[in-house]
């Protein structure tokens, strides 16, 4: 039975990386960036052709695209998330609020960037970053992906 | 029967943004709602400590980045009524015309993700590629396609040549059309109508009491709009306010849809008045001491600034009561009671803008 | 504004309260304002047919204020954002969150829209001027 082992933890890293699955987490952005995200999803950019779809469960995502500034409490929400997605997982801060705080930097109830929380990356610049930049983001993060999928046996727990 | 205590959120496939609602079902029907906020609280308001007033407009566009204009539209109405300055009449045309185009933008996004809190995805789809065109407006015109950033206190910072005006004025007719083709797609629909008449029910003496705001209290019969005011240049353009009476969560979205249409007539109306002139005034000095109260009707509803200065250039308070914290507290009052596979369509239907609410 | 401006004090505040609401007034906002180390101010902000009108408290930090949520149950929102941000206590809300709304435990006891009062000894005791049950009930919220 080791080769279907094999032969089936191949096919699995290979699909992953072909048809990612995202998950959004809007830690506290002003919007701006989240529809510009979905709008990569729907008609015009149109990711979704390429199986790269929208899911709401962390469990079943394969990136981890964060919008926004980390507050102390969705601070931990984002840190639970990114504990229950699979390895390996790639995590890509979407627009200059995710960056490092952007214009709310100096708000009170503001951490700053997403990389206070947890690893990032990729960093997608912009407010809001523009769907083709997100596009180019997630493709930038695949790249990434691909060199910690482990194609061998006994690495990719999908 | 025994309770059930049931937490949704804040990370939930049909909440675009995080909020949490603990749901206390009995059964399958809603007895009661907590919410809990605070996952994208920032506290920008606090920001006017450490920017001088013509700067906070780029802190108030990020309010909300759906009805970035309109924030902004508002914040510089306050400031130019406590300056004493007004705006050229050119400038007042030119933000009606880009606040309805995000009203435009606002609604058929909310088209689309109402169809999607019930599971009509292709009619997502649909309206979100008409959404497109109206953010190819934004962005030939304005350089961005969403935080479009064209207010500056005494007037705008962009102006239209006429080429342009002509070029809105064809793209809009083809989302009119485009719009009145999903008309019936979506209001004729006989599963659409099963999953929302009916459902959430306001009655406009309910709306009243709970101070909602915008499509909520219009569905509701009561013709209540700030554009009654008659800010920017609406003063002068014809305007009745769209209202619906039964009040539930299918009148919201008839409500929405007809403003569509209703806001491509006004920016036509306002392209065919538009005079030449300044799009902008000189503005020297600080706002002076004493307060000033500024309301703007948002895609969501009345949108609320209080601003109090002291004769410099930092203010000193500046309050934001966004249209979704106006009917947070009437979308708690009419979930209990449904089941608890409207909740989606019901939340929805007030369209819910939680980084407006919390700021 | 200030001439559709109505001050009251604590004891009429529901009872003028009530008087808009008869009258058909919708509640639109609540506003607090800090004016020094001592007092906040409290605006509520009413509208009927496109007029306004205010009525303006000012209250002693650490005081407590009655919820106006009796008669306006919307209030609730804003009266619990201002328990968050202003250290303001409203008795009788209808929705209490202990000043949990907004902030988490880690900003427990500080007061961030407060800027005359600085942070850590001196607003620990203008909170704890009037009552302590700002610090007591957050103590059984966390
Ligand atoms: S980067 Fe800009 S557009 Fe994006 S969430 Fe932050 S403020 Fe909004």
């Amino acid at each position: 039975m080791k080769w279907f082992a094999q032969m089936y933890s191949r096919f699995a890293a290979r699909s992953r990386i072909k048809s990612p699955w995202l998950l959004h987490f809007d830690c506290g952005s002003c919007n701006g960036c989240d529809i510009e995200l979905l709008a990569c999803l729907t008609p015009v950019y149109d990711v979704e052709r390429f199986g790269i779809i929208n899911v709401g469960n962390p469990m079943h995502a394969d990136i981890l695209i964060v919008t926004g500034t980390v507050n102390p409490r969705n601070a931990k929400v984002l840190q639970n998330l990114y504990d229950q997605m699979p390895e390996p997982r790639i995590v890509v801060a979407v627009g200059s609020c995710g960056l490092s705080g952007g214009i709310f930097r100096d708000a009170y109830n503001v951490l700053g960037g997403v990389d206070r929380v947890i690893p990032v990356d990729v960093y997608v610049p912009g407010c809001p970053a523009k769907p083709e930049a997100i596009i180019d983001g997630v493709v930038r993060a695949l790249e990434k992906k691909k060199a910690r999928v482990p194609t061998e046996s006994g690495g990719a727990k999908a | 029967m025994k309770s059930t205590v049931i937490p949704i959120g804040p990370q939930h496939p049909v909440l675009p943004e995080p909020v949490h609602l603990k749901l206390t079902v009995v059964d399958e029907v809603i007895t009661d709602v907590v919410p809990s906020l605070g996952f994208v609280h920032r506290g920008l308001e606090m920001l006017v400590d450490s920017r001088d007033y013509h700067q906070v407009v780029q802190i108030v566009e990020r309010v909300c980045g759906i009805c970035s204009m309109m924030h902004a539209m508002c914040y510089c109405q306050g400031i130019e009524e406590m300056m004493g300055i007004e705006a050229p009449p050119r400038a007042k045309y030119l933000r009606v015309i880009w606040s309805e185009l995000h009203r435009m933008h606002s609604h058929l996004l909310w088209l689309g993700l109402f169809a999607d809190s019930f599971g009509f995805e292709s009619l997502f789809m649909q309206f979100w590629r008409i959404r497109e065109k109206v953010l190819d407006i934004h962005e030939a015109t304005t350089g961005n396609r969403v935080i479009v950033s064209v207010n500056k206190i005494g007037g705008v910072g962009k102006d239209l040549d006429d080429d342009q005006i002509e070029w809105i004025l064809s793209e809009l007719k083809n989302i009119k059309r485009e719009v009145r083709r999903l008309g019936p797609t979506l209001l004729d629909d006989y599963t659409v109508k099963k999953r929302t008449v009916g459902r959430g029910v306001l009655t406009s003496q309910q709306a009243i009491d709970l101070g909602t705001v915008g499509p909520t209290l219009r569905a509701s019969g009561v013709a209540r709009d700030m554009r009654q005011l008659g800010y920017a240049a609406l003063g002068e353009l014809d305007f009745e306010p769209v209202i619906e009476e039964a009040g539930d969560s299918w009148a919201r979205c008839k409500v929405r849809f007809k403003e569509v249409l209703a806001s491509i007539d006004m920016i036509r109306q306002a392209a065919g008045k538009i005079p030449a002139g300044d799009i902008a005034v000189r503005v020297k000095g600080a706002p002076p001491e004493g307060e000033a109260i500024s309301r703007v009707e948002q895609p969501r509803g009345e949108v609320f600034y209080y601003i109090k200065s002291k004769g410099q250039k930092k203010l000193e308070r500046l309050r934001i009561r966004t249209p979704t914290f106006a009917n947070l507290p009437a979308l708690l009052s009419i979930l209990p009671g449904l089941y608890l596979s409207d909740v989606p369509v019901v939340v929805l239907s007030i369209d819910p803008c939680i980084s407006c609410t919390e700021r | 504004m200030k001439a559709q401006s109505l001050f009251v004090n604590m004891d009429q505040l529901l009872g003028e309260a009530a008087k808009l609401q008869v009258e058909g007034y919708r509640y639109v906002a609540l506003t607090a304002v800090e004016i020094d180390g001592q007092t906040v101010e409290l605006i509520y902000h009413f509208d009927l047919n496109l007029g306004m009108r205010h009525l303006r408290l000012s209250v002693q930090k650490g005081t407590r204020v009655p919820s106006i949520t009796p008669v306006y149950l919307a209030a609730f929102l804003a009266e619990n954002e201002i328990q968050d941000l202003f250290g303001v206590v409203f008795s009788g809300l209808a929705v209490d969150f202990k000043g949990t709304l907004y902030t988490e435990n880690e900003m427990r006891g500080r007061v961030p829209f407060c800027r005359y009062t600085v942070v850590g000894s001196e607003k620990g005791e203008a909170a704890g001027q009037g009552d302590n049950s700002r610090e007591d009930s957050s103590g059984e919220a966390s």
